[in-house]
């Protein structure tokens, strides 16, 4: 799992996805995944639709196709798991390739294949045309708590200080000698992942004295507004009603 | 473990939604009172560390490695409240910035990854250290928490396999599957847990959540020597050590449990992929409201294939939702008492 | 410029800074400041000089009142650090931090530096204005759209001094201003600081740094005021440096007026 989150997928540009409003767009995915989700399995035509309709997103807002492909990575381990399933699913089997596999099994492996992998796509084309403040604006904007807003503010802009913190502690153990074999390694990991623990408290502590010095009193001073006009919302939400529109010939 | 989109089915996605939704908004204030105005740096800073230390891949046994979920470790070191939040805003940014795990199953995932792993292992680590005191009893506690804190996430996420997994699996293979791994895995939890609360013990022992309260007199150094006067370490603005939490989170962690048990013997006795075909064939949402002022004896609905599932969903989002209301109302009363005192 | 001595303040010269008989422990336990006793009149530029440990940055984190004292008191241009006066206090005292990543907390430079303003109530053109100025006068006016953590760390540095300036301080506190520069950041800092018309108490053991900047110095050792003079007068005592572990560079020679 750690490998993958390293990759930074916001990709800049100034295509009219970019530009577009960040809470339209994160309420137009949601929408998406949701109408996805709702979509029954047998139809297989509605999920070829829905890719095109994210392959459509993804030209209009120039993000290449290998960007998409290599963070879909992400995946894999339920990819892995789908495959797993018409093998030790219930139900009455069926013969393929001489291998017994469960009908239902496949039905549900493929279920889950189309499912996730729009979602992923879905999700990866918001990151890669939204920088993530901006996302968290938008979020802000959709009425999330803001608290919870900010939390994510600051867990973001730390995030590399502390992995960098972390992979230092790494480079100094490794310098050493060290390689996490097995399980009488764990203390030596977690030793360190103690120090870290204790950086990042007291830089929150310090990062809080920081924000008291210049007159935080509990709640962050709006500095951006980003409204959405009409027109915004249309094109945003275009892409689910498009989805809706092909559930609503499926059904 | 971030479960992708299309895992579940749709009612159990929003039904898991709403629990997440409840624990947080209840975990909002909860943090709130516990850390004030410095709640969003510290709890950021908190979730970027357990992001950080779910990068750390650990070894099994042979061959296979384990990541750490940091749920019984972020309720032991920030407290319960905080725990959930941190984990809850990991799983989003992990959600919405890396794609991981899917948009409408983020409330499956902030349920079985933050809320239970965080009331699993704080409600063990409370038990474990209530029986025995000092470093040592806090050291077992962290283990313990986080060793119980994986397979019990492990086996709610059967459970909720069970009730609304769209795959024909088998629900005691799968428990059985997940529940033995995670076993294994919680013991490689518990360890780095263990080992990592004891480390910042050691240091900075203020920091950790279930054990603070050690200070000394001031001391005044000039030309006569030195004197001692009043006055508290950290000036008169650090809080009492929190102490208790532990009557609303086990209240939560039984009414989780009556709410999952309640849905699941609901659903028990129909076929799984009955429910399933009628979720997506005829849209749950046009049944609930054909059901749901009809008269309905949950027991019936058994032997009926069409289980309304949205009908089920209400259900366990109205007891979700007052079970959440009971404690925050619960969590209240305990401040106010506290703040008479 | 005079130096003033510790002295009560009189009706019309206001100092910019107090602090008598301070004390003050951390939560752990670790007592850190044992007495400390220093005023800083108005337009100075003072070092507090010490080793690591002395308690300099404890001290600092009470100027503002971050840290509420154990016991004595900290005033600033008049108004005494208390729980009723701190929004007031802190418009006044400008600290920079030793990390400008822990004063850098928001997703861009323009962001961070509109932060202490914003909460001071600024909104708009006012608001652009302000921040507008406080970067310029730092020189990262073209930084303004960009993330602190794709700048170097000599620039997060003059970020976060202009962080502060944009508060319009009456006392900037800058703690170890001088630590992880390369020269040339560190010239163009002194450059800065010297153009700034404010009172400045620049904590550090940067002896070359602190005589080049300041005319005045403290030292804080064991948590006391140990020395207070004119900076070249403290930096000629070598038995007085050597017994607060501090020490000139090597070859450095304190340069004739």
């Amino acid at each position: 799992m750690g490998a993958g989150h390293r990759h930074e997928l916001y990709l800049p540009g100034d295509s009219p996805v970019h530009r577009l409003p960040p809470q339209c767009k994160l309420l137009a995915v949601l929408a998406f995944a949701i109408v996805v989700v709702a979509t029954p399995r047998e139809a297989f035509w509605a999920f070829g639709l829905y890719a095109v309709l994210l392959a459509a997103v993804a030209a209009v807002a120039r993000v290449p196709a290998g960007h998409v492909v290599r963070r879909m990575a992400i995946e894999v381990p339920f990819v892995l798991f789908a495959f797993l399933i018409p093998v030790i699913g219930m139900g009455e089997r069926v013969s393929v390739l001489g291998l017994s596999l469960s009908a239902p099994g496949l039905w549900a492996a493929w279920n889950i294949l189309a499912k996730a992998t729009l979602g992923v796509v879905a999700s990866i084309l918001l990151a890669a045309t939204t920088e993530p403040r901006v996302v968290l604006l938008g979020a802000q904007r959709l009425r999330l708590p803001s608290l919870l807003v900010q939390i994510a503010m600051f867990m973001l802009r730390y995030l590399d200080v502390i992995v960098g913190e972390m992979r230092r502690m790494r480079v100094a153990r490794e310098s050493r000698g060290f390689a996490a074999r097995d399980v009488r390694q764990i203390p030596v990991i977690a030793r360190s992942a103690g120090a870290l623990f204790i950086r990042s408290y007291e830089r929150g502590e310090r990062v809080h004295l920081a924000m008291l010095s210049r007159g935080y009193t509990g709640s962050m001073p709006i500095i951006d507004e980003m409204s959405a006009s009409v027109v915004q919302w249309a094109s945003a939400l275009a892409l689910p009603a498009a989805a809706l529109a092909v559930l609503g010939c499926a059904l | 473990m971030h479960v992708p989109d299309g895992f579940f089915n749709a009612a159990t996605s929003v039904s898991a939604g709403a629990v997440a939704a409840a624990g947080v908004a209840v975990c909002l204030r909860g943090a709130r009172r516990e850390l004030d105005d410095r709640t969003a740096p510290m709890a950021g800073l908190v979730a970027a560390f357990i992001f950080a230390v779910q990068m750390l891949n650990f070894p099994v046994a042979a061959g296979t490695s384990g990541h750490l979920l940091g749920g019984a470790l972020a309720a032991i070191l920030v407290g319960p409240y905080t725990g959930v939040l941190c984990m809850a805003v990991v799983l989003l940014v992990q959600a919405v910035f890396f794609a991981d795990g899917g948009l409408t199953a983020l409330g499956v995932n902030v349920t079985i990854m933050g809320i239970v792993t965080v009331l699993a292992g704080w409600g063990v680590f409370r038990l474990v250290t209530r029986l025995a005191r000092g470093k040592a009893g806090v050291t077992a506690g962290a283990f313990l928490a986080a060793l119980v804190s994986v397979p019990v996430s492990a086996l709610v996420f059967s459970l909720l396999f069970w009730i609304g997994g769209t795959a024909p699996v088998d629900p005691m293979a799968v428990a059985a599957a997940m529940g033995g791994v995670h076993v294994l895995i919680g013991i490689g939890e518990g360890l780095i847990t263990a080992v990592t609360v004891a480390t910042v013990l050691a240091v900075r022992p203020d920091l950790v959540y279930g054990a603070r309260g050690l200070s000394r007199r001031l001391v005044l150094r000039d030309a006569d020597g030195e004197t001692t006067v009043g006055g508290t370490p950290g000036g008169a603005d650090e809080p009492a050590a929190p102490r208790g939490a532990l009557r609303p989170f086990l209240l939560g962690g039984v009414g989780l449990t009556l709410v999952l048990a309640g849905v699941v013997s609901f659903f028990a006795s129909s076929d799984p992929d009955g429910l399933e075909a009628v979720a997506e064939n005829k849209g749950f949402l046009g049944q609930a409201s054909d059901h749901l002022f009809g008269s309905w004896a949950l027991a019936d609905y058994g032997e009926v294939g069409g289980v309304p599932v949205g009908v089920a969903g209400v259900v366990g989002v109205g007891l979700v939702l007052l079970v959440a209301g009971g404690l925050a109302y619960a969590a209240r009363n305990r401040a106010g008492s506290r703040a008479r005192a | 410029m005079t130096v003033t001595p510790v002295s009560p303040a009189s009706s019309e010269t206001v100092n910019s800074l107090e602090v008598s008989r301070l004390a003050y422990a951390y939560p752990d336990g670790t007592q850190a400041l044992f007495g400390v006793d220093l005023a800083i009149g108005r337009g100075e530029r003072v070092a507090l000089l010490g080793p690591n440990g002395a308690g300099k940055t404890t001290l600092v984190m009470h100027l503002n009142g971050i840290l509420t004292p154990g016991h004595g008191s900290v005033t600033v241009g008049g108004v005494p650090v208390r729980k009723d006066t701190l929004k007031d206090i802190r418009q006044r005292v400008g600290l920079v931090f030793q990390d400008p990543d822990d004063q850098l907390f928001m997703p861009t430079v323009r962001d961070d530096v509109a932060f202490g303003p914003a909460n001071a109530g600024l909104r708009g053109a006012e608001l652009d204005r302000v921040v507008t100025g406080a970067l310029a006068r730092v020189g990262m006016l073209d930084f303004a759209g960009r993330p602190p953590h794709h700048l170097s760390f000599g620039q997060r540095r003059r970020v976060a001094v202009a962080t502060v300036l944009a508060m319009e301080p009456e006392i900037l506190v800058l703690d170890e201003p001088s630590s992880n520069l390369d020269p040339a950041a560190r010239r163009e800092l002194a450059e800065i600081l010297r153009s700034l018309d404010v009172t400045v108490l620049m904590v550090t053991h940067d002896l070359p740094y602190a005589l080049e900047l300041c005319e005045r110095s403290l030292i804080l050792s064991g948590g006391v005021i140990a020395a207070d003079g004119p900076t070249r007068e403290l930096l000629a005592d070598e038995e007085l440096l050597a017994e607060h572990r501090l020490e000139l560079p090597f070859g450095f020679a304190i340069p004739s007026l």
